[in-house]
């Protein structure tokens, strides 16, 4: 039986419009083979869960440049819990301080990839949470 | 085109060079070079201050004029605010550029549960004329010139302005406000978009038209090239779409029937400084030219002053990396360098903790000096144009016109910006270059210190801006004060015209001022036309 492709759902929660990141990440991680489901700007916590499940991802990419990573993530991860969707892996991208890693981990991110980090890095990332279920 | 390219050869000499707008650079530059090219004295350069601006737009320069610099500040409550305001002020600052938290930049009030984690954080909170009156208390607005960073509701925030000025007893004809105001390129690059692409270009066309009988010292729009080139695009796409996203201004304002001579004098371009310094400085100079060259073309702009290009020429933000973040006091430095050979008349520089967070005091006041030792110490000021007659700048600034024109006409081709940004094709053509940077960057096809190079130094912990939650409960706890004691009646009926003017499609400023006035909230303007408009779907271009 053919292998299902990674599918991951890249989101851009809250008002922050800044998407070069998200869209770049887009690109890498249709060249590496995975299915890429874009949301857009501007989505609610509840409208990404709502679209992970309905697309059925493997993976939830958060792309956050406004500083409110923390309180979306907090936000995002207890409905990730909530709805039961204890195989979807978090990981998020952005401007994120080194210092609020530790708290984020502790949410549940598995990942944490600031600007900059190799395509690479994310896709193998992504390649091995998911094979390891 | 997209990537720069150097291409060394097995002894370590550079055998080629390609700029990221796709001109190559030559090992030596001679008068045969500017031969080839066509240059003319009289028609590609001529004097600072003359026709077509390739050397400036002031004949003397900075020997006459400093240039105005404006970092970018605002955070938190409006008090904050108000204090970071009046500290850049007494270190030299000239100007304010005022930055807005996400919320009111979308139109939401402080206690809207879509502006959850956001109030104050990346800018100020402003829900009604109350915070102006707190962020504005005590800054002489008849003196300093303010930019408001803000586009979908620029029109609400150009209103409240002047009534925080007529309030504090300046005259709305002495007061100089710049909103950003550009909603093409937020659609393309930043993401603050509310409401569809034409009515949001209409209620910019009322901002345009209502500063040009009303507010004379205003600059009702800053075109900005800036955030599409942060987004990925090279300089020349950058320009080209910056000089079509304006063409489209003008062109709603010139179909109300206005002459653009009657106001184009008063658009300023906000476009970014980073890359490489010489394609930096050739950009500018092409720039200058080509929007005092297209203005008589296709306007038939004739008042000499009509054809300047005024701006903010700013360090941008992509240059910096978190990656050994001291590097960036370096990058810095030569961003504000290449802004002063363009002949930049304002200019800010990204702070180099600006890849982790809002800028610290610290970081912002290092930019500002910045400035202050090239300007007073370095010899900046000393002549115009100090690059003018370089066999290699000249031929550059003419090269770098034909790459500007070549996408001009592609987006003229699709039938001008409106229906390009509708469609998608400059988003997805910004991405594209987006990511073939990266990929090459990643690849180390183009080199950043410290990131794909010379990666061993020390990544130190900047200093970090703190958010403090408290804020946005204070910021709530302000504006239910407000609901509860302002005079209900007043407020709807004022809302009421401003629904009037939105749907009978008369200029929604008149009203918006004295809704302001009445202490109606941002978001319950900006719901107003939400109502009227609707929304904006943003086109899939994956």
């Amino acid at each position: 039986m053919a292998k299902r492709k990674i599918r991951v759902l890249l989101a851009k929660p809250g008002l922050d419009g800044h998407d070069r990141g998200a869209k770049v990440v887009a690109h890498a991680l249709k060249e590496a083979g995975m299915e890429v489901i874009y949301t857009g700007l501007h989505q609610t916590v509840q409208s990404i869960i709502n679209q992970a499940i309905q697309e059925d991802v493997d993976v939830i990419g958060l792309s956050i440049m406004s500083g409110a990573h923390v309180p979306i993530c907090r936000k995002l991860m207890s409905m990730v819990r909530e709805q039961g969707l204890d195989d979807m892996h978090v990981v998020v991208g952005g401007v994120i301080p080194t210092p609020d890693f530790a708290a984020m981990k502790e949410m549940g991110i598995e990942g944490i990839f600031p600007g900059g980090s190799p395509f690479n890095d994310i896709v193998d990332f992504i390649k091995t949470v998911t094979n390891a279920r | 085109m997209g990537v720069a390219t150097y291409i060394k050869n097995e002894k370590d000499a550079v055998e080629k060079v390609v700029l990221q707008s796709g001109i190559e650079v030559k090992p030596v530059y001679t008068p045969a070079d500017l031969e080839e090219a066509g240059f003319s004295y009289e028609n590609d350069l001529a004097g600072p201050g003359e026709f077509p601006f390739t050397r400036g737009i002031h004949p003397l320069g900075y020997r006459s004029r400093d240039w105005t610099t404006r970092q970018y500040t605002g955070f938190g409550t409006p008090e904050q605010t108000n204090e970071r305001f009046k500290l850049m002020i007494s270190h030299g600052q000239t100007g304010l550029n005022v930055a807005f938290d996400l919320p009111t930049q979308m139109g939401y009030d402080s206690d809207s549960p879509l502006a959850e984690g956001e109030v104050g954080r990346v800018g100020m909170a402003v829900d009604s004329l109350r915070d102006f009156e707190i962020a504005f208390k005590d800054i002489p607005l008849n003196r300093i010139g303010v930019g408001l960073t803000i586009n979908a509701v620029a029109c609400i925030m150009l209103a409240m302005y002047q009534a925080v000025a007529e309030k504090f007893g300046f005259s709305r004809t002495e007061i100089s406000a710049t909103p950003q105001n550009d909603i093409l390129k937020e659609m393309v690059g930043r993401g603050a978009w509310i409401y569809p692409v034409e009515p949001a270009v209409r209620l910019i066309g009322d901002t345009i038209e209502y500063a040009m009988k009303e507010l004379p010292r205003c600059n009702p729009v800053s075109v900005c090239g800036y955030h599409i080139r942060e987004s990925g695009c090279t300089p020349a796409q950058e320009i080209s779409y910056a000089l079509m996203i304006a063409f489209a201004y003008i062109d709603n304002v010139v179909a109300r029937g206005y002459r653009a001579e009657d106001f184009v004098g008063r658009f300023s371009f906000n476009l970014n400084v980073y890359g490489n310094l010489w394609e930096t400085v050739a950009k500018f100079r092409a720039a200058r030219k080509l929007w005092a060259k297209l203005l008589k073309e296709r306007y038939d702009v004739r008042d000499k002053k009509a054809l300047f290009l005024r701006g903010i020429f700013g360090g941008g933000g992509s240059g910096l990396t978190k990656q050994q973040p001291e590097n960036n006091i370096m990058r810095g430095a030569y961003y504000a360098l290449a802004a002063a050979l363009s002949g930049a008349q304002t200019t800010a520089l990204c702070s180099f903790d600006e890849a982790y967070t809002i800028p610290t005091e610290r970081a912002a006041l290092l930019s500002l000096r910045t400035f202050q030792i090239l300007m007073e110490e370095v010899g900046l000021r000393d002549t115009v144009d100090p690059l003018a007659g370089s066999y290699f700048m000249e031929t550059l600034t003419l090269q770098m016109e034909k790459k500007i024109l070549e996408e001009v006409d592609k987006v003229a081709k699709i039938g001008g910006m409106v229906r390009a940004v509708s469609s998608g094709y400059v988003q997805a053509e910004v991405a594209k270059q987006a990511y073939e940077w990266e990929k090459a960057l990643q690849q180390g096809l183009v080199t950043k210190v410290g990131v794909n190079k010379y990666t061993d130094g020390v990544d130190m912990e900047v200093e970090l801006h703190q958010y403090n939650e408290e804020w946005a409960q204070l910021q709530t706890q302000r504006l239910q004060e407000l609901r509860r004691t302002r005079d209900a009646a007043a407020v709807k009926e004022a809302l009421k015209a401003v629904e009037k003017a939105a749907r009978e499609k008369t200029n929604v400023m008149p009203p918006l001022v004295e809704a302001c006035k009445s202490y109606a909230t941002v978001g319950e303007m900006a719901d107003v036309f939400r109502q009227v408009f609707g929304g904006h779907v943003e086109p899939s271009i994956f």
